[in-house]
């Protein structure tokens, strides 16, 4: 006859097996759930914005945070929707990110790399933010893209020109729809050879960081492949306020074209200096001295004021591109007009690649029928999209970088309206800019493999 | 030579800022025993004093002309200015593009306000407190200065352009016998010089030859002894604390025409300034005045290129360098006095 002795110790652990029996299942489930770093769980999704609030940059960060914005209240199905309705694919139905509302924090990057991490990292460990996306400056995507690639979330690059962002620093949970140096010197040389001829000798002055170094070897390998001569480089620093002691040595040397290196406020003030030093009323050579500022931005053009007049350059993107060269570049209209109808101004190039990275990133999401980064790298790799505003598009997947039209323009002379400062020269098609991804340019990198997270 | 006179020429006009900041950051040192870091926001507001009144003379009255269109295709607002219609689409247009000369008569009143109430509403309390609570407190406030204004104006460059009239430059090459367009020079820059030669004039004429400078001076000298003779040397020198932020103030105005104002312009003056306040001597305010322009010119040389091809990174540490040097071999700075910050 056996005998059951109930005695609270054997209770105890009998209690204690049937606990951790029961919760077996659940923890093998949970661990089978999360795969991936951040996933959502609950009926929302978060999406980090990391852009520049203060610095420097802060209007171009201010701009690109309302184009977000703008961009969260049409994926959740809100206004007009925008460039959703002009977009080829349409896998985005209003409804959220797969059904998910879409939520959003911000974070200040200061324009400054560390800065810019310890706001990404936050957005990720303390708000599970799922995708980082932002930034106005190459340094600042280049720290940030590494850190989302260790971290285990996607980087939808924002404003980065910068060669390296998609080529030696490239990383596989890193997309950048902007253009880069190589594109913009690519699309410049010819229209500059046409304008000013192949005679001409350069002297570059140059902002001391990556993204100097790339554009000015970029505009010089394009223009000295057409035949222009370089006098000099000379860097100058960041911090730099007044360039007169740079443009003096531009006036002794015998160079005819003055190429500036420069972006936001460095490029508002050195283009000034070199104004007020008479630069462009010079005769030099027997020809009349020019100036050129490789990257454009109409903030930059609102900056420098008179002085911009006539001044060629090259732009990822313009809001008078689908009025002024047809439908081709349709979304632009439907971009500006939400974006102006919400705001009262039309959207600047920052704006618009951060609108137009959400957008693809959701899209990425929905035709993955998941967030998991791996299935979205997979889904944005050789996607070939347009109605996004720049025509017909490819993410290539070698490298992670859209390809695309580039938009060369120039000061306007007789600007209709505050909003009118630049002027569309002409649009150098995709193929011109197109370069085998291990071009000499974009050498050194690789995307190694994309990281979950979890 | 055309390059040696060039860079002589681009360091004066830079040595002026310096020279005007450090002139009143040791006007204030000196009278008040103040370390005053907010003096570079005080710049920076006189130059946002040139772009308030050049947006209060643009305000416009806003009229709609149905005939033309805006960016959304809506019906264009068109803004014709007050003062347009005030005075005349000419004269309006002219008093618009005379903004920043005008800026001074506006700045006067604006930066002796700003100076006062700085002075009597937080600085007063730190007199006897030690110097590092000085600078941190009137490094907040700068920050503090500096965050309003970014809030209002925005980070970026705002162009605040001089009259016509002297947006041009002058061939200095040819007037003094050399090649035609080797010396090319702007009037606004010269104007600059000028001015800040004019301030710096008028502040030292009234230290010398005005009784209250004397007692200023006296003050200056020995704040107690004034003090027993029954002069209210306190109320003297907010006064000077009210003059210093002027001569700053102003010098931000008539430096707008030169690099376009943005909310941080301050900051990069003033580290540099107070390099020449210490390179001239704590307390001096001849030396204030010589070590601006020496560094001024000294900046413009290190930049050139034959130079930056014999020591590269030259023109970013040449102020830092020469402060060291003299620091070394005259521990007071230049024309610094015996006794000044050495308690």
């Amino acid at each position: 006859m056996s005998q059951f002795n109930f005695t609270r110790r054997g209770l105890l652990r009998g209690g204690a097996a049937l606990g951790a029996g029961l919760a077996m299942p659940t923890i093998f489930t949970s661990q089978a759930r999360a795969s991936y770093l951040n996933e959502p769980t609950g009926s929302t999704v978060t999406l980090g914005f990391n852009v520049p609030q203060s610095g420097p940059y802060a209007d171009e960060g201010a701009d690109q945070l309302r184009a977000y914005q703008l961009a969260v209240e049409h994926l959740n199905g809100e206004g007009d929707g925008g460039m959703m309705n002009t977009f080829t694919s349409k896998a985005l139905k209003g409804n959220g990110i797969l059904g998910k509302k879409v939520q959003y924090v911000s974070g200040d990057t200061q324009t400054k790399s560390d800065a810019a991490r310890a706001s990404a990292k936050s957005m990720i460990e303390k708000d599970g933010a799922i995708m980082i996306t932002g930034g106005s400056s190459s340094g600042v995507a280049v720290a940030v893209q590494a850190l989302c690639q260790e971290a285990g979330v996607i980087f939808m690059a924002g404003l980065t020109h910068a060669n390296d962002t998609t080529g030696k620093d490239r990383k596989a949970n890193g997309f950048r729809h902007f253009f880069n140096s190589y594109m913009s010197g690519a699309a410049l040389a010819p229209v500059l050879a046409k304008q000013y001829g192949t005679d001409r000798k350069a002297y570059y002055l140059t902002a001391d960081y990556n993204w100097g170094y790339t554009t000015e070897q970029a505009v010089l390998e394009s223009t000295e492949a057409m035949g222009w001569e370089t006098v000099n480089k000379v860097l100058t620093p960041l911090a730099a306020t007044d360039f007169s002691s740079y443009i003096t040595p531009v006036v002794q040397s015998d160079a005819d074209i003055l190429v500036l290196v420069h972006y936001g406020g460095n490029m508002v003030n050195s283009l000034t200096n070199a104004v007020q030093f008479g630069l462009r009323d010079r005769m030099v050579n027997g020809k009349q001295f020019e100036i050129v500022v490789p990257l454009y931005s109409e903030l930059m053009a609102r900056g420098a004021g008179q002085n911009i007049k006539g001044i060629f350059g090259s732009q990822n993107w313009d809001w008078k591109l689908e009025n002024q060269l047809g439908s081709r570049y349709i979304g632009t209209n439907a971009f500006v007009q939400s974006f102006g109808t919400k705001y009262g101004f039309p959207p600047s190039q920052a704006a618009h690649t951060g609108y137009v990275q959400a957008l693809l990133y959701a899209d990425a999401v929905e035709r993955a029928g998941s967030f998991n980064p791996c299935a979205v790298v997979e889904a944005l790799e050789g996607f070939e999209f347009d109605g996004l505003g720049n025509g017909p598009t490819l993410y290539r997947a070698e490298d992670h970088q859209c390809f695309k039209d580039v938009v060369v323009v120039k000061g306007k002379e007789n600007p209709e309206n505050e909003f009118d400062l630049v002027e569309i020269v002409e649009v150098t098609p995709t193929e011109q800019v197109t370069y085998p991804h291990d071009h000499p340019q974009f050498a050194g990198g690789a995307l190694g493999t994309c990281n979950p997270g979890a | 030579m055309e390059a040696i006179i060039l860079q002589i020429l681009n360091g004066l006009d830079k040595g002026s800022a310096y020279a005007l900041i450090a002139l009143g950051l040791t006007l204030i040192f000196g009278t008040l025993g103040v370390v005053n870091f907010a003096h570079g926001a005080l710049f920076m507001l006189g130059a946002f004093c040139a772009v308030t009144l050049s947006r209060l003379l643009s305000l416009a009255h806003v009229t709609v002309d149905p005939t033309r269109k805006d960016f959304l295709g809506n019906p264009l607002k068109v803004e014709t200015p007050y003062v347009h219609e005030w005075f005349g689409p000419e004269t309006g247009a002219a008093i618009i593009e005379w903004s920043v000369p005008l800026s001074i008569l506006f700045a006067i009143p604006i930066m002796i306000v700003v100076g006062l109430a700085m002075e009597r509403g937080l600085i007063k309390h730190f007199y006897k407190r030690p110097h590092a609570d000085q600078i941190l407190v009137t490094f907040g406030l700068a920050i503090v200065l500096q965050e309003i204004v970014k809030f209002y104006y925005g980070a970026n460059p705002i162009p605040t352009p001089a009259p016509s009239a002297f947006a041009g430059s002058f061939d200095f090459g040819a007037m003094i016998g050399l090649d035609p367009g080797s010396i090319i020079y702007p009037y606004w820059r010269l104007i600059y010089f000028a001015f800040a030669a004019v301030m710096i004039a008028a502040v030292f004429a009234f230290l010398q030859f005005t009784t209250f400078g004397m007692v200023v001076r006296a003050g200056m000298a020995d704040r107690e002894t004034v003090g027993l003779l029954g002069i209210n040397i306190d109320k003297r020198f907010t006064i000077m604390f009210a003059i210093a932020a002027c001569v700053a103030g102003l010098a931000g105005v008539m430096y707008t025409p030169i690099n376009s104002p943005n909310y941080h312009m301050g900051m990069d003056f003033l580290v540099l300034s107070f390099v020449v306040v210490v390179v001239g001597g704590m307390g001096s305010l001849g030396g204030a005045v010589l070590a601006g322009f020496l560094l001024g010119v000294l900046e413009s040389f290190a930049s050139m290129t034959e130079v930056l091809e014999l020591i590269p990174g030259i023109n970013q540490i040449i102020i830092y360098l020469v402060a060291i040097v003299v620091l070394l071999t005259r521990p007071r700075g230049l024309m610094g006095r015996k006794g000044v910050m050495e308690q």
